[in-house]
């Protein structure tokens, strides 16, 4: 184990990005995220990197997709209302197959909402923000070491997947500070795009290696010429209308990812083994829900957790399995009942599913979530 | 006939293009290839970025480093590919909607920092692709789908605009004077800092069709007839130069460039 700090969940992600590789922020202050843009700023001139405050968040992930394209691993942050902002870029970067990672540091809403009380009312958005279908890849970090882990994880999932990564942190996370272990950099493993090895003459930049559904990515200023595109395309990278281009193109986007779902899906689970009840939560809620757990152990009760890592894709294969063995479910999350949504599909009536909705700005209490297990067990 | 040099720089692969024919950003898109060609520069270190829109398929057709982005906010894409690889040739093509409607505040921003990206906006007055609407250049009382009973909007003069927001090179030229716009795309890429470079187009299909300039060649014998020189310009009063259009070169002048200073900061910041 290497050093060891006492940061914030914000500030460790941002050292989580550099330590992946991270050389160019695309920023826009806005609160509860602004730190990372902060240290970002304060970090990368040292690094030959790159930082840029832009105009609005809609430009901002712009500049971070314009810097993967020319080479760089590219971040950019923000939280609620910036999320919404960054929906269209966001889209192409998905359908031009280019790698980042956006942070979106959730806070209470809708609209301008609870600037600086946690949320956890984005995680559809992450889903479906933007319009038309893709594959997902949201993490949520519930410490502020998983800030700094998850950063590198999810670059290196950008890189290898050839899309856009999320973070799905929240303002508890982010603002908290905790004793955090950075690992040594020769313990941390670090994967960058595929680059294409062909002669610029025979370079097709959008023809996907058939083992993986994803196509080697050039950088601008390489010697491979290539045409990014929003529209719909074929292997040439350029617009198309035929309907055999456009269903390829959709069938690996969504494919590339379904395809290597178990490598990318992660998860924790806490004294399920024998668990008659149990609590599924994600992000800052997840703290709350191990503490009750571990409470109602010690009262005699037989309750797990199950934390999903990543939001998307869902662990639903996994959570499903375990739904087989216990009675009851209950989800506590800071929103009005999205997860629990998902969490219904996966156990598919095979336990019943309590959800517990928070949206006055507090946090949940172990307490309240050890008084839900209590009247559960009774 | 396009030269040689020419048409190398073309992907005709993906030719035939998808404008109509005799539409001005045909002449406009020779002009800067033959601006290219003029600059020899190098296809695989050239970047052509747009938004959306009838200009926005204009780097689909060149074969450089190409991207064809989200309405009005290539110059985001263009200023994160700038910071990355500072050597490249940047230049971004927009429509008038695209840049000075939806693209507004990146377009004023992008000359706030004086960044060297060269900015080409092909003026057509109107959105053509979606079929004809106003747009924040569209003439008063002018005929659009969104303004069947003629424009109330008052227009923006773009480079009056450029030049307010700290475009350090500002031109207007015409299709009707390919060679003038050729010259002020070449200046405009040479010059070291944000560079605006206007060329009013002509749409005769959204545009002409309910404006009387039904044919390309009553669209260039209009901008013949409007177009006044900027010196011609300086003696005229507000009322002679209604509805005219104003060509030269407004603004060059030397002012730190974006990237230069970033780097020259974190050099700095390295060295201690």
């Amino acid at each position: 184990m290497g050093k060891v700090a006492f940061w914030q969940g914000n500030e460790a992600l941002a050292m989580g990005a550099l330590a992946a590789g991270c050389r160019f922020f695309g920023g826009y202050p806005i609160t509860p995220s602004t730190e990372i843009a902060e240290k970002m700023a304060e970090e990368l001139p040292k690094l030959d990197g790159r930082f840029i405050q832009m105009e609005d968040e809609i430009s901002a992930i712009a500049a971070t997709i314009g810097a993967s394209i020319a080479g760089s691993k590219a971040l950019t942050a923000t939280s609620g209302p910036g999320f919404s902002l960054k929906q269209e870029n966001l889209g192409l970067a998905y359908e031009a197959e280019i790698p980042i990672v956006v942070v979106d540091v959730m806070r209470g809403g809708p609209s301008t909402g609870l600037p600086t009380k946690a949320g956890q009312q984005d995680v559809m958005q992450a889903r479906w923000g933007t319009h038309g279908d893709h594959g997902t890849i949201a993490y949520a970090p519930s410490s502020v070491e998983e800030c700094y882990t998850m950063a590198i994880d999810a670059f290196n999932a950008a890189e290898k997947y050839r899309q856009p990564v999320l973070i799905m942190s929240d303002a508890e996370i982010g603002h908290m500070r905790e004793k955090i272990e950075i690992p040594d950099p020769e313990d941390v493993r670090i994967s960058s795009r595929k680059k294409p090895t062909v002669e610029m003459d025979k370079f097709v930049p959008y023809k996907a290696d058939p083992e993986d559904d994803i196509p080697p990515m050039a950088s601008f200023g390489d010697g491979y010429r290539w045409h990014v595109t929003g529209l719909t395309h074929n292997d040439w990278g350029f617009p198309t209308n035929n309907a055999d281009e456009i269903e390829k193109k959709m069938t690996r986007l969504m494919r590339k990812i379904d395809r290597f779902r178990d490598d990318i899906v992660r998860y924790d689970t806490e004294s399920v083994e024998d668990a008659d009840i149990l609590v599924v939560s994600y992000g800052s809620v997840a703290r709350s829900s191990s503490r009750a757990v571990k409470d109602a152990r010690a009262r005699g009760m037989k309750v797990g957790h199950f934390r999903p890592v990543t939001l998307w894709p869902f662990p639903d294969k996994e959570l499903e399995k375990l739904a087989r063995k216990v009675k009851t479910i209950i989800v506590p999350e800071l929103n009005c009942g999205q997860m629990v949504l998902e969490v219904e599909r996966a156990v598919h009536g095979k336990s019943r599913v309590v959800p517990m909705e928070l949206v006055n700005g507090d946090l949940f209490h172990p307490k309240d979530i050890l008084e839900k297990i209590s009247q559960e067990v009774r | 006939m396009p030269s040689k040099e020419v048409y190398s720089w073309l992907r005709t692969r993906f030719f035939p293009h998808m404008w109509c024919p005799g539409c001005g950003h045909g002449i406009i898109m020779h002009s800067l290839l033959r601006a290219l060609v003029d600059l020899k520069k190098d296809q695989s270190n050239t970047v052509i970025a747009s938004g959306i829109g009838c200009s926005s398929r204009m780097p689909g057709y060149i074969d450089a480093c190409t991207l064809h982005t989200t309405h009005g906010r290539s110059l985001g894409f263009a200023t994160g590919i700038k910071m990355v690889k500072p050597e490249m040739t940047v230049i971004d093509v927009m429509g008038d909607g695209d840049c000075s409607a939806i693209g507004g505040n990146h377009f004023i921003h992008a000359c706030r920092r004086n960044i060297d990206i060269t900015a080409i906006v092909m003026n057509n007055n109107i959105y053509g692709m979606t079929g004809g609407q106003a747009s924040p250049t569209t003439p008063g009382g002018a005929l659009a789908t969104t303004a069947p009973y003629g424009a109330v909007d008052p227009t923006f003069d773009l480079c009056r605009l450029a030049e307010g927001a700290g475009a350090t090179f500002v031109a207007r030229s015409t299709i009707a004077n390919p060679k003038q716009a050729e010259k002020y795309i070449v200046d405009g890429i040479k010059h070291k800092g944000f560079s605006v470079v206007e060329i009013i187009s002509s749409c005769h299909t959204q545009f002409g069709r309910k404006n009387n300039r039904r044919t390309p060649i009553s669209n260039i014998e209009f901008l013949k007839s409007a177009t006044v020189t900027k010196e011609k310009a300086k003696d005229m009063s507000p009322e002679e130069l209604y509805g005219r259009i104003v060509v030269g070169e407004f603004v060059n002048k030397t002012a730190p460039e974006y990237t230069e200073q970033y780097l020259a900061m974190t050099k700095k910041v390295r060295e201690g």
